[in-house]
């Protein structure tokens, strides 16, 4: 075989690529990552992980020339001085926006795996039929059912923490013990659960952090440092480093190829078959080819539409895919930057020890069993409850010795929570190319068009609403409803762009993530989703990218691919 | 299990040693010197005595021993825009001016009655001045980075700023964080029912 040929190539090695890598190497493929940026070694590159707040100069502030590099990065939390460098260079990697678009971006190994959220939840039934039910875009090609084994599969191997709740609007899976809710947090669900009689629910987050250690793969549970982001030394999250690369590179068969910006899949018109990719060395700004029999496509939702559209343009203008007339659109993310908080009377007598990386959860309530609205679907909560730490309001304290004694004691307990809620699939909700603006390497760019439309805005209102009065019916004091407002891309949850379906005129994949036009193209990240259900998606993603590498190690030994 | 413990034990599971390396991963931004902000030694000497007086030394360290001038220096010079550096800077020339005019004397060469005093009252006039403004409640441990340019969001009361900047830099400094908040760099363990006293430390973060 020539060095430049492979048994197939993964774009991308992000959660999803990582997982592609992962399945395919373990069943024997020879297989080729690629990753646009730059390597990152696990925990020997976390170079920041161990520093303290007093170990940075700026103490993790953005700095004014921070602010002018990353133009859309400092719309929100993300930059800080322990994660810089870690966001896609904005100035070299530029889109254009239609429509406000935040769109953050982890261009190096890991992806976003080593900036995520961690949150891991299963879709439900009803989210794989209820666009069907409801007449919305189009059915998912899968059922629950479908999944449920590789849920079960992707959850035992990932480390997920939570609680078997017994809730069908928030499937169980296979756990380890969950992250403790604390004291107030127990009380206040247990009041949430008299106040609804059962319909409404609190319970522990289910996070991909670990409550037990993995010595096989050399992971150790959760510290409690909650410095996820900086990279865990300790393999405590689920990250492409800590998880699924090393569980590849252990089978011999992979290479990772660092610095690869993917410029095209090539496509074969007679034979109907992907036959490799065309990169661009970062460094160099030189061009390779890369053969191979199967691709999986991973780059991230936007960037895996980009790399379709990018290609096959000989054959179809709109780019490998396309012919249904649905790449690039459907864009969804989740809404979110809504909610309330409350003080918590009493408790006094308690604190916490240890910074939990995760927390409450209260599953979609709304447009659930009887409950009708105005507006399509739902949303969840995530939250938590604390004691202020020296960052409280200090109005009424003057200076010296009586400040410092009041600002270094705990405050009095807090909960809040915010609610994350479905976008729905929108045919006007697209990405496309746009060529008239090229980045570092002369490619052409995405622009954004994306807007929530009046069923979020509907939403929207109940998310803040039904906050508060949750909190009044568990006799909460001080409550306060909040919206922060919400920009498309502002969830990190991008979805939609290269959805599955049933039929090739009206979606991008099949049922196994097949490209309906380049079947031997598989597309298992984001854009796969064809509705986004108000849970976090990325343990979705995996359980889909695990399910298609069986399917397509299977086909390629049937000679289908 | 104990840190050490752990690590060695990482380190061999992954037969990966900890902190070699030297790639361009997770940007190590480095010190910045003082000659590289619009201050000098003797400045970082005076925001350290203003500073000592908003948080003073007890039965446990205060500002200056936190040395929050120094971090004051950098802050204002790399994340205040324009605006908040003027702001502070001629705030910081007015204490001086109003301590000659009230006590014919350089800050500091006033006593300690003298600085909480003076310091007493530009506290008031702050907060009287601030609601007036409209600047945000909670702006004393609000962040000193928030502000962007060309944003007609309010300007804080120059003496707010120090505040701020004295709040900020002595919590989130080893001394602050450790001597006066309390901290564990691994707790290992969530523990939502921990025993508390009243006078007990919050947590550093």
């Amino acid at each position: 075989m020539a060095s430049n040929e492979y048994d197939a190539i993964v774009i991308g090695s992000g959660i999803s690529g990582g997982w592609a890598a992962k399945e395919l190497t373990e069943k024997g493929l020879k297989v080729l990552m690629l990753e646009r940026g730059q390597n990152i070694e696990h925990i020997k590159d976390y170079k920041n992980a161990h520093k303290e707040d007093w170990d940075f100069p700026h103490r993790d502030l953005p700095t004014q020339a921070m602010k002018v590099d990353y133009p859309v990065l400092k719309r929100d939390y993300p930059l800080n001085e322990k994660t810089y460098g870690m966001w896609a260079n904005e100035k070299e990697n530029p889109y254009t926006e239609d429509k406000r678009f935040d769109w953050y971006r982890g261009y190096h190994v890991g992806g976003r795996s080593l900036l995520w959220g961690r949150q891991s939840y299963r879709l439900n039934k009803e989210d794989f039929e209820a666009n069907a039910k409801e007449g919305i875009a189009v059915d998912w090609p899968i059922r629950y059912e479908d999944l449920a084994p590789w849920y079960d599969y992707v959850e035992k191997f990932a480390g997920i923490s939570g609680n078997r709740d017994g809730l069908d609007v928030l499937p169980d899976g296979v756990y380890q013990p969950p992250m403790p809710m604390n004291i107030v947090e127990e009380s206040v669900a247990a009041r949430v659960k008299k106040a609804y009689e059962g319909a409404r629910h609190m319970v522990h987050g289910r996070t991909s952090n670990m409550t037990q250690s993995k010595p096989e793969e050399g992971r150790v549970h959760c510290q409690y440092r909650n410095k996820c982001w900086l990279g865990c030394p300790f393999g405590g999250y689920f990250s492409t480093q800590a998880s699924t690369l090393p569980a590849a590179v252990k089978t011999g068969n992979l290479t990772l190829r660092p610095f690869s910006i993917v410029k095209e899949i090539l496509f074969d018109k007679d034979k109907k078959r992907a036959t490799g990719v065309e990169i661009i060395d970062a460094e160099t700004n030189e061009t390779y080819v890369f053969k191979s029999k199967i691709i999986f496509v991973n780059a991230s939702a936007l960037n895996s539409a980009w790399v379709l559209m990018n290609s096959a343009t000989d054959v179809w203008d709109g780019g490998l895919g396309s012919s249904s007339g649905e790449l690039g659109h459907n864009v969804m993310d989740h809404h979110f930057r809504v909610g309330a908080s409350a003080d918590v009377e009493g408790f006094d007598d308690k604190y916490t020890y240890g910074r939990r990386p995760s927390g409450f959860y209260v599953p979609r309530f709304r447009n659930w069993g009887s409950d009708k609205r105005d507006y399509l679907r739902g949303f969840g909560y995530q939250g938590g409850a604390s004691r202020s730490g020296w960052r409280k309001d200090i109005a009424e304290l003057g200076i010296g010795a009586g400040l410092k004694d009041a600002i270094t004691e705990p405050g009095p307990w807090t909960i809040g929570m915010t609610a994350f809620g479905e976008i729905l699939p929108y045919h006007e909700n697209k990405v496309y190319l746009n060529k008239k603006v090229t980045d570092k390497w002369g490619l052409p760019v995405l622009a954004m068009d994306v807007e929530i439309k009046e069923n979020e805005l509907k939403m929207r209102k109940d998310m803040q609403q039904d906050a508060i009065e949750m909190f009044e019916a568990a006799g909460l004091k001080n409550v306060q409803g909040w919206d922060a407002d919400y920009a498309p891309g502002m969830g990190i949850h991008e979805m939609g762009t290269a959805r599955m379906g049933r039929d090739p005129k009206s979606s991008v994949l099949n049922a196994h993530n097949q490209v309906w036009d380049a079947p031997n193209v598989f597309v298992t990240d984001g854009a796969a989703m064809t509705s986004a259900s108000c849970v976090n998606p990325s343990l979705t993603y995996m359980a889909l990218t695990a399910r298609a590498a069986d399917f397509a190690v299977e086909e390629l030994k049937r000679g289908n691919l | 299990m104990e840190r050490r413990e752990l690590l060695k034990l990482i380190a061999t599971a992954t037969g990966t040693a900890l902190f070699a390396g030297n790639v361009l991963a997770y940007t190590d931004v480095p010190a910045v010197p003082l000659s590289d902000t619009l201050f000098n030694e003797k400045d970082v000497a005076l925001l350290n005595e203003m500073g000592e007086v908003i948080i003073p030394q007890t039965d446990t360290p205060g500002a200056k021993a936190a040395n929050v001038g120094a971090t004051m220096a950098v802050l204002v010079t790399d994340c205040y825009t324009p605006l908040l550096q003027k702001t502070f800077l001629d705030g910081i020339k007015k204490i001086s001016s109003l301590s000659q005019s009230r006590f014919n004397k350089q800050f500091v060469q006033l006593t300690k009655q003298e600085r909480e005093a003076l310091f007493n009252d530009l506290d008031v006039e702050a907060k009287a001045a601030n609601l007036a403004n409209g600047v945000y409640q909670g702006v004393e441990t609000g962040k000193p980075s928030q502000w962007e340019p060309g944003t007609d969001e309010p300007t804080p009361h120059y003496f707010t700023l120090l505040k701020q900047l004295t709040l900020y830099c002595f919590f989130t400094s080893q001394v602050g964080a450790t001597k006066v908040l309390r901290y564990v760099a691994i707790p290992g363990r969530y523990d939502g029912a921990f025993p508390y006293k009243k006078g007990d430390k919050a947590w550093a973060t």
